[in-house]
């Protein structure tokens, strides 16, 4: 069995891809509010949401139990920075890419297979299963976020 | 294969091989001798053309490898260097991408014609099983090797696909990046693949063998489903089957020479002539046309996990064919009952292919899941349940009786000529079934370079050079053009001088010269045209945030559903200008103020032909632009004719000689299989 471990383990990652996929920090003070921009972190898109003021107010008013995947919108930001939405643009169903602004939910809709994410990044209608997912971040100051 | 042979060789050389290694005992006994029934039909062939397959596959694999590059940045551009720069290397590519489909093609015919003979019953389980393994190899195989291009289609079908293994539970994410190398589909994903997809074909010849021994052993099945009893059954290979063979194989290879020659991309993807971008998904991310069944069987159940699983037992279920179907009667030919189920079952199939093409949404979804319950109860259900209740007809006494009671074989090889066609236009219409929606299609232009004699009107492409130097290019690159191509038979027409000395009017950027620094020379033919932009960041940023593609494969990369009954009509009238139809419809498709109705954010243009008509390219041509020499209007109209067509010339540069090939190739095989229908018919003379 020991003998297989290393021609199992050489298909992950290099230590290349592992030192590429390293932390990165993104400044947010161009962003205006509303906008949103598309950042690559591990050769994944990552939207950063500058959400405006009715956007928030709409994805906190949900009833967290009538969700598919239910989670607050509290819990997907960060305290004192609700304005920004961070998450991973990779449709929970397939894996391909939602586009942003646009849905029936002012959030996300992926065009493979119709998934419709709110402002909150949550699903609202399928067939994605899941919330699109919240990458590792902190805050660094306040207009500079760390990925990873 | 099948014990020791009799065959004694009389050449004292021969001898000697022989009784140190009997190989030509073994293939003289195996293909020689080797006693087949005398009631074998057309459906039969399909074995012998399925290895031809292979072989075609593997040969033409090979080649390609030699000049392919599985590099995530060169991947895309060394398939197109294969296709324009390579010796005969469109042909090789375009045997090699339609062989998949037809690959594919015999596998179904041969897989149902083992469904409707019965031929999984005992005692040809491993047989059944064996074949079952091989089928699965070529699924991975023929994914693997789509992936290859690196096109749009490439790249995220192999996410897509990749993706269905993060639905096992724990596990799933590590598998997947197992699988990927990384953390997305990348350059390591598009290695290993590469690796993979050189080494699976082996695995499948080598499979193929223990099938082939597995047939041997138990001896093949025949229509009647009865077993030999005399030698009155049989019949010796050769001649019989060989020749029986060759005649089937050379129809064969006239199905599939049609799209080698003249529908290279009728079962392709437009969007697959977009190299891959990881942050760009196609509207429709649609599987290849053989794998849409169970693709539509995946997307039938809404819970993720149980769509995976669901998909890979309509596979798996096939093991267990053997057993769920106990009748004892083979062929369904003798089963009233089982005959009506095999067909609906047939049409359930085609049904779950023309549903994997269509848009997961409102009725074909509640048809999916119908579908897919009568897919799995077919087996589950109807055969094991027919078994026990059917009454089958009185079968033939022997195999004799069979051929003597028979008539209308003629029936049968049309039925195969027909089927062939239906399963190959169904396989178009997935393939049509997936460009653009809601909008209304282009116009249908003329083209001198459109059916199979078709050519490039000379004056048409010239101008259309002269139009993108003057107009397209401030934008537009067209990175896999060179100024050589323009002296190149089957093009523009230019002498070598003239090609020269248009290339030496472009600036190119050379270097590094012994000072380490750049420089800027004139052009040579060797040179690519230069592109407007220093990348593409750039030409967004000066294009308001819309890059302009590149136009070399713009002809090929841009298309639109044509709708039933079009593309079945396409498949016999050679029907493929979309690309050229669209180019040449969106340079006029601008209108001053759009419908009522419609709004254009701020920055767009209104475009009636261009997907969601908000386009960023501001109308570039207006009449008198450009002045041509030869004394064409200079209008809009014009322009955008002879642009069309000097991008189809770019899009594919030898596609005149590949039409013109098609015609002698066709002119050999049509008269090559005349004569083995002859041959075939004086050999089996006396067998009936």
């Amino acid at each position: 069995m020991a003998t297989l471990w290393p021609f199992i383990s050489q298909m992950n990652p290099d230590a290349s891809t592992i030192a590429a996929g390293a932390p990165i920090e993104v400044d947010l003070s161009p962003i205006a509010e509303g906008q949103d921009i598309k950042v690559f972190w591990r050769g994944k898109p990552i939207y950063i949401s500058h959400r405006t003021k009715k956007q928030v107010e709409e994805v906190r008013k949900v009833p967290v139990s009538s969700l598919i995947d239910p989670a607050t919108d509290q819990s997907r930001t960060k305290d004192g920075h609700e304005q920004w939405l961070v998450v991973i643009g990779i449709c929970t169903h397939l894996g391909c890419i939602p586009i942003a602004h646009e849905g029936n939910y002012d959030g996300f809709f992926c065009p493979c297979h119709g998934s419709q994410y709110d402002a909150s990044g949550r699903v609202r209608q399928g067939p994605a299963p899941l919330n699109l997912p919240v990458p590792p971040y902190q805050f660094v100051s306040d207009t500079k976020i760390q990925i990873g | 294969m099948s014990g020791p042979s009799n065959y004694q060789p009389s050449h004292p050389a021969l001898k000697w091989l022989e009784q140190r290694l009997p190989i030509i005992g073994l293939v003289h006994s195996s293909f020689v001798a080797y006693p087949t029934p005398r009631n074998l039909n057309y459906w039969w062939t399909f074995g012998a053309i399925l290895s031809m397959m292979l072989g075609v596959q593997i040969i033409t694999g090979v080649i390609l490898a030699m000049h392919y590059t599985p590099h995530a940045d060169l991947a895309f551009k060394s398939v197109e260097l294969i296709v324009r720069d390579v010796n005969y290397g469109w042909l090789i590519r375009n045997m090699h991408a339609c062989g998949a489909s037809m690959f594919f093609l015999a596998v179904y015919i041969h897989m149902f014609r083992g469904l409707y003979y019965g031929s999984y019953k005992a005692p040809r389980e491993v047989l059944w099983i064996l074949g079952v393994i091989i089928y699965l190899l070529m699924m991975a195989t023929g994914f693997m090797g789509y992936v290859l291009p690196w096109g749009q289609m490439s790249f995220w079908g192999a996410t897509v696909i990749t993706n269905l293994f993060s639905a096992v539970p724990y596990f799933g994410e590590s598998i997947v990046t197992l699988l990927w190398g990384g953390y997305s589909v990348g350059n390591p994903t598009l290695n290993r693949f590469f690796a993979l997809h050189y080494l699976l074909p082996f695995l499948i010849a080598g499979v193929v063998v223990l099938h082939v021994w597995a047939l041997h052993v138990a001896g093949q099945n025949n229509p009647a489903g009865v077993e030999p009893k005399t030698e009155k059954d049989m019949v010796p290979f050769t001649p019989y089957a060989t020749i029986k063979d060759f005649f089937g194989v050379t129809c064969f290879l006239i199905f599939y020479s049609w799209f080698i020659f003249y529908m290279p991309n009728y079962l392709g993807e437009a969007d697959n002539y977009i190299p891959a971008n990881p942050a760009v998904t196609p509207a429709h991310i649609v599987p290849e046309w053989y794998y849409l069944p169970f693709y539509a069987i995946l997307r039938s159940i809404p819970n993720k996990l149980a769509g995976v699983v669901a998909m890979f037992s309509a596979i798996i279920v096939l093991v267990f064919l053997p057993w769920l179907d106990s009748a004892k009667t083979r062929s369904n030919k003798y089963r009233p009952l089982g005959k009506q189920f095999f067909w609906i079952f047939f049409v359930v199939c085609i049904g779950l292919g023309y549903l994997g093409a269509q848009p997961p949404e409102g009725v074909y979804v509640v048809l999916g899941r119908i579908l897919t319950v009568l897919y799995f109860a077919y087996f589950l259900i109807v055969l094991p349940l027919l078994a026990r209740i059917e009454r089958p007809r009185p079968l033939p006494n022997s195999i004799a009786d069979d051929v003597l009671a028979k008539s209308g074989r003629k029936a049968v090889a049309t039925a195969v000529v027909g089927l062939v066609a239906a399963l190959s236009l169904f396989a178009g219409s997935t393939g049509d079934a997936r460009a653009s929606e809601g909008q209304e299609n282009p116009p249908s232009a003329k083209w001198s370079f459109a059916g199979p004699f078709g050519t490039f009107d000379r004056g048409a492409v010239q101008r259309g050079l002269k139009v993108y130097k003057e107009v397209c290019s401030n934008c537009h690159s067209l990175q896999y053009v060179a100024f050589r191509n323009l002296s190149e038979p089957g093009g523009p027409g230019y002498t070598p001088a003239q090609a020269a000395a248009f290339a030496a009017e472009y600036k190119i950027k050379d270097g590094p010269n012994d000072a380490g620094d750049m420089f800027e020379r004139p052009g040579r033919p060797a040179d690519y045209f230069p592109s407007p932009f220093p990348n593409e960041q750039a030409a967004r940023a000066a294009n308001g945030g819309a890059a302009p593609p590149d136009l070399s494969l713009i002809a090929k990369a841009r298309s639109y559903k044509r709708g039933f009954p079009w593309f079945l009509i396409d498949f016999f009238t050679q029907f493929q200008e979309q690309g050229p139809n669209y180019v040449n419809a969106l340079l006029q498709g601008y209108e001053e103020t759009p419908p009522h109705g419609v709004t254009i954010p701020e920055g767009s243009y209104y475009n009636k032909y261009f997907p969601g008509h908000a386009i960023k390219m501001p109308p570039p041509l207006s009449d008198g632009q450009v002045t041509f020499d030869d004394g064409s209007p200079a209008t809009v109209k014009q322009y955008a004719h002879d642009v069309a067509t000097f991008l189809m010339w770019t899009a594919e540069p030898h596609m005149e000689a590949r039409k013109r090939l098609g015609y002698q190739v066709f002119v050999f095989l049509i008269i090559f299989a005349g004569l083995m229908y002859f041959t075939k018919k004086r050999v089996w003379a006396a067998a009936h």
